[in-house]
């Protein structure tokens, strides 16, 4: 179980670009949990991701992991729990090493690292066998630079890593948004069977209302740094694209216009 | 004749010592993509001490790994600098080189100058058992070294500490995520690196049979123009070892070339003109040619639309044209 208690965040304090990007957040996220994130531009979506993986501290509140207290801990040291995906696809991988240097980076997760070999033989047939589950052909390409692989391939790749080793939490952010239509399809199909299949907790931001509808158990809907609307199981399969526009509308008291979330209606 | 061979060795053994120094180098510039300053005060750091503790009656090899040691502490600060204080990495880096010059004045007892004369070193060791001159000596001595050298680096990038150290190069963003402090990858390669120029910087003057406050000026573009020679060398060379082998190539034939130039009645004060302007060409080659092609991909007119006629594209293009012509 992972939880967020009054978590704020303001950046640029005290000048005129101040903006309080977390208002008093306060989420739950149970195990097993696959839950969409949805808000219009700039509503804290990407912050609170980045809140819970570390990436700054924030400046009051309590974020736990498993009953522990992270809320202090630097990003590094809360990698054990999480793994990542980001919107650009250049971001997960490195570029410039093989496909399994990679994946054997990904493996040791949170893991102290030593002076043992990093590439070992019997890790090999695990990587073989992970990458041919995204049937892209990559397990023939382990020794391949990343950088040769398009950026539907590195997210998939990026995809693998993040959940080579089980991760508490998975933070996908708009993983697909930068990928052509037919490719971002076989990204998100990926990710349905890796969080499903193996039962895994994850947060996905999306701007695609439909598929923030169709997947997962659990929706959120953000605005202004706040959760404005939790619903899950059966009242949230019966949710129409309509629905979360007249929530929105209503929570908010202003019109989804000018967003990207109307475009994809 | 006998004289140019004699040039010859010269360059070619002070090139394998120096081919040490562009291995540190490497590491830092090319690995984790930091041109790190602080070269050209841990490689004279390194003779310093070597040459003061061997005059101190301490045993050579014990100096020179007293050298080594002596650089990884300046790549310690230059890294502590940056990691723990946030100071930009070349900025840290120049604020050690700064620093180790009064330090290194200090610790040849504020003479520029600290001659070995006839005193024992790793070298006159080789010399003494074999009856080979200074620089044939030099010259064992620094491939046995370099050998070890790039046996340690292969073996130590083939590490998860190593793998790390690369991927923060690469990625820092994705290493930092995958639970490395890079922090610490960042100071244990500016360490690494450092500690090797200081290893050189021994060697080199043990070779000279001085050590100098001037002798580590120039190192950092002296090693990056060892660099990019070695690249043009051997481009097409995959094998981390042999990468950091072409870095040594490249460092002797810097080495030879200026001996070369010298030789011919260069004065060996423009070499670092030269140098410089080696590496800048080098890096700006590159740009150049990019620049270059997107110019020649550029066409006044659209050629794809041209072939496609009556697409949207060429009718957008020619109405915009129309209105251009109007505007005017
Ligand atoms: N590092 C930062 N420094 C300053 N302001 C930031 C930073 N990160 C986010 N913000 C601001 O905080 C607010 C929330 O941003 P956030 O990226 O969380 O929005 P989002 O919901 O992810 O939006 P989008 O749909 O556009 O990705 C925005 O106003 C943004 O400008
Ligand atoms: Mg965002």
């Amino acid at each position: 179980m992972i939880s967020l208690k009054n978590v704020s965040k303001t950046f640029n304090r005290g000048t005129i670009n101040e903006k309080r990007a977390l208002d008093n957040l306060n989420l739950v996220i149970n195990d097993g949990d696959f839950i969409t994130v949805i808000g219009g531009n700039g509503a804290g979506k990407s912050t609170m991701l980045n809140a819970i993986a570390g990436v700054f501290p924030v400046d009051c509140g309590k974020i736990e992991i498993d009953g522990v207290n992270v809320t202090r801990d630097p990003e590094h040291k809360r990698a054990k729990y999480i793994g990542r995906v980001f919107q650009d696809p250049m971001k997960g991988t490195a570029a410039g090493m093989q496909i399994e240097e990679n994946l054997s980076l990904a493996l040791r997760r949170g893991k102290t690292r030593g002076l043992g070999w990093q590439i070992r033989a019997e890790e090999r047939e695990t990587y073989k066998n992970e990458l041919s589950r995204l049937g892209l052909g990559l397990e023939d390409r382990l020794t391949d630079r990343v950088g040769l692989l398009s950026g539907g391939q590195r997210q998939a790749v990026t995809l693998l890593m993040a959940t080579l080793k089980r991760p508490e939490l998975l933070l996908l952010d708009e993983h697909t948004a930068a990928l052509d239509p037919a490719t971002a399809a076989t990204v998100l199909k990926l990710t349905r069977e890796i969080v499903e299949g193996e039962k895994l907790t994850a947060l996905m931001v999306t701007h695609n209302m439909k598929d923030a509808i169709s997947i997962g158990n659990r929706l959120i809907m953000m605005d202004r740094g706040q959760i404005i609307y939790d619903v899950s199981g059966e009242e949230k399969e019966k949710l129409t694209v309509e629905d979360l526009l007249r929530k929105f509308e209503a929570a908010s008291g202003t019109e989804f216009s000018n967003d990207r979330m109307m475009l994809s209606r | 004749m006998s004289g140019l061979l004699l040039v010859t060795q010269g360059a070619v053994s002070q090139g394998v010592l120096w081919g040490i120094m562009v291995l540190g180098v490497y590491i830092t510039y090319k690995l984790l993509d930091i041109p790190d300053l602080t070269a050209d005060g841990s490689f004279t750091l390194g003779g310093c001490v070597c040459t003061v503790a061997i005059l101190s009656g301490i045993n050579p090899i014990l100096a020179t790994v007293m050298g080594l040691f002596a650089g990884l502490m300046a790549g310690a600060v230059t890294g502590i600098l940056h990691t723990v204080f946030e100071i930009p990495a070349i900025l840290s880096g120049i604020l050690t080189q700064i620093g180790l010059w009064s330090v290194n004045l200090r610790i040849m007892g504020g003479k520029p100058n600290n001659p070995l004369l006839q005193a024992d070193s790793t070298i006159s060791f080789v010399v003494d058992r074999t009856g080979l001159s200074q620089s044939q000596a030099a010259l064992i001595v620094g491939v046995v070294l370099v050998i070890i050298v790039i046996a340690v680096l292969y073996w130590f990038f083939g590490t998860e500490i190593g793998a790390a150290l690369r991927a923060t190069g690469d990625n820092a963003d994705m290493i930092r995520a995958l639970g490395v402090n890079i922090n610490h990858t960042k100071l244990i390669a500016l360490s690494l690196s450092n500690g090797l120029i200081g290893l050189s910087g021994a060697m080199v003057a043990q070779m000279l049979k001085h050590a100098d406050i001037n002798m580590g000026r120039g190192a950092i573009v002296i090693g990056l123009a060892a660099i990019v020679i070695g690249e043009v060398l051997m481009n097409r060379v995959k094998n981390f070892g042999l990468k950091l082998f072409s870095a040594v190539v490249g460092a002797m034939i810097y080495l030879l070339i200026r001996a070369y130039a010298i030789q011919l009645g260069l004065n060996v004060n423009d070499m670092q003109l030269i140098s410089a302007l080696l590496v800048a060409v080098a890096l700006a080659i590159p740009v150049a040619m990019r620049k270059w092609r997107e110019k020649a991909a550029y066409t006044e007119e659209d050629l794809y639309a041209a072939e496609h006629e009556g697409s949207g594209v060429k009718a957008l293009a020619e109405a915009s044209e129309d209105a251009d012509k109007e505007g005017r």
